[in-house]
């Protein structure tokens, strides 16, 4: 009997192999997409946020017509201590304005069904309830897949399968992913009134706010936390790389129980009904510990392909952008009927071309370097700068000049010749992104 | 207002754990290797997990698995020292589902 071989076999319907089907079946071309969970997005997590112009390259005006919660106008760095903190505010008008939209909240299990829908509307064949187990490779070359009940053959398999990627590991081999690349990221949705959430934030039904927490109970960590509003409901939530976690001796969501009951945060959220825990790993090698993106016959996208930018916590995004580009590559492989190495080398070409692969390469330093210095970066600089403005805002009829004096002194004799250092590395960290 | 009576979202992780939509949980997809963890000092499988899924059993020597709490996340098998712990996603379809996400 003749197998049946289809255009393209994905495996995962989150952000990545959605948008390579949608991709795919728009250009006219056969494609499977088989996903683990109940529906698209059953299986899937993330911080909160959609950045606009990206995504919409891809849904042009989603925002008409998917299911976004709120058009984030102002983003907050909180610097925690252990029971104070300095905000710094970032408010912008324009983003409120369409032509303008930065970023959307949107609860990821309603966005991934949707964009679902987009893909099966252009032709996409979804098929839930279905866990692959392994890559069919023949001579070398990836031609399908095999699920628990049966075999899919396919002309060429997009890889999206997330963060633990078992086929990635099939297929190329690589090392295990270290406990310093990869974060373990909690959260908490907590359902509130929206006018509650409207007064709190300061903003109307439509607009939101992000909150990116350094500090608090991540003090000397490399992690940080978050606060997103959905329409009527705040989600607080956290990542800490494995490896810091497993030395803090601290469970993770004794972390965000800190974190909730810090005084910054827990006004924030205060009275509210948890409506869901959730966890989720996020890949944070970047772009040293990326695997190859392709071999014969197949392509891997989105955290299976460790694509996200950790400084700007942004993945949902490259993932689409992934999954766009590996569909595009497939397009052109099928129309040459040419699924080789070479043929879908086109794809990491075009990943290297876009924003994707030169953030990832500008940032690829970033890690590493706070890894090294969490205890300063992440530790002692944030308490100091606590520390002063505790002072610069105590009246205690002690003279400014000499609380001056004092702080002065203590960060110097802190730190003494280490400032230097410091600063050294912190130019040099600034140089790699902005010179190299 | 004392801080306590403010604490109406749950903090203990049985309660979180509550919130999480599961189906299916007959077979464990999670299989360390007790030997390995009977040698393993630091247990960071216990720390690390985000539903409290691993225990270790003092009495018995014996790492326990509630496996029927995952969220599917893979740290235990990222971290674990020995790297012999046999992870699997549930079964098509098993596990948990998210209904935010």
């Amino acid at each position: 009997m003749e197998r049946e071989v289809v255009d393209v076999v994905i495996v995962g319907a989150g952000p990545a192999g959605i948008t390579a089907a949608y991709t795919l079946a728009k250009a006219g071309k056969e494609v499977v997409v088989l996903e683990r969970g109940d529906f698209p997005g059953s299986k899937n997590m993330f911080g909160g946020a959609i950045y606009a112009q990206p995504v919409a390259e891809i849904f042009p005006e989603f925002w008409k017509s998917a299911p976004v919660e709120r058009n984030n106008v102002e983003h907050k760095y909180a610097l925690l201590g252990d029971k104070d903190g300095t905000t710094i505010s970032y408010r912008n008008g324009n983003h409120s304005e369409e032509g303008h939209y930065n970023s959307f909240t949107v609860i990821r299990a309603k966005w991934d069904r949707w964009c679902a829908e987009q893909a099966e509307a252009e032709g996409a064949f979804i098929v839930p309830e279905t866990l692959v187990e392994s890559l069919i490779i023949e001579d070398g070359r990836v031609v399908g897949v095999k699920t628990e009940q049966e075999e899919f053959y396919a002309k060429i398999t997009i890889i999206a399968d997330g963060v633990n990627s078992l086929l990635a590991k099939q297929a190329w081999n690589y090392p295990e992913i270290k406990p310093q690349n990869v974060a373990l990221g909690i959260k908490e949705v907590i359902s509130l009134p929206k006018e509650k959430i409207n007064d709190r934030f300061n903003v109307d039904d439509k607009s939101g706010v992000i909150y990116t927490i350094l500090g608090g109970p991540m003090q000397a960590m490399v992690g940080l936390g978050y606060v997103y509003t959905n329409l009527e409901s705040v989600v607080v939530g956290l990542g800490v790389t494995l490896e810091d976690l497993t030395h803090s001796k601290t469970k993770p969501y004794e972390l965000l129980n800190e974190l909730k009951k810090h005084p910054v945060i827990e006004p924030l959220i205060e009275g509210g009904e948890l409506l869901e825990y959730s966890a989720h790993l996020i890949p944070e090698g970047g772009y040293k510990a990326m695997p190859d993106l392709y071999k014969d016959g197949v392509m891997i996208t989105g955290d299976a392909a460790m694509l996200v930018n950790n400084v700007h916590w942004e993945g949902t995004n490259l993932a689409m952008t992934s999954g766009k580009f590996a569909a595009q590559t497939a397009v052109q492989a099928l129309d040459k009927e040419d699924y080789s190495a070479n043929m879908l080398s086109l794809y990491k070409k075009k990943l290297d071309e876009s924003f994707v692969m030169k953030d990832l390469k500008t940032y690829k330093d970033v890690i590493v370097t706070l890894e090294k210095n969490s205890k300063t970066f992440l530790g002692f600089y944030p308490e100091k700068i606590n520390e002063f403005m505790n002072q610069f805002t105590s009246v205690d009829s002690i003279p400014k000049k000499k609380k001056y004096i004092q702080f002065v002194g203590d960060v110097l004799e802190q730190r003494s010749f280490a400032l230097v250092s410091d600063g050294l590395k912190l130019a040099n960290l600034a140089g790699g992104i902005l010179l190299r | 207002m004392t801080t306590d009576e403010k604490k109406t979202i749950p903090q203990h992780i049985d309660d979180k754990l509550f919130t999480v939509k599961y189906k299916c949980d007959e077979e464990t997809h999670l299989k360390p290797d007790q030997e390995d963890c009977k040698k393993c000092a630091e247990k960071p499988c216990t720390i690390v997990c985000p539903a409290n899924v691993y225990e270790h059993d003092a009495a018995q020597n014996k790492l326990l698995v509630g496996f029927e709490n995952c969220l599917e996340c893979g740290a235990c098998r990222i971290i674990c020292p020995a790297g012999s712990l046999d992870w699997k996603y549930p079964k098509s379809g098993c596990g948990v589902t998210f209904k935010y996400g």
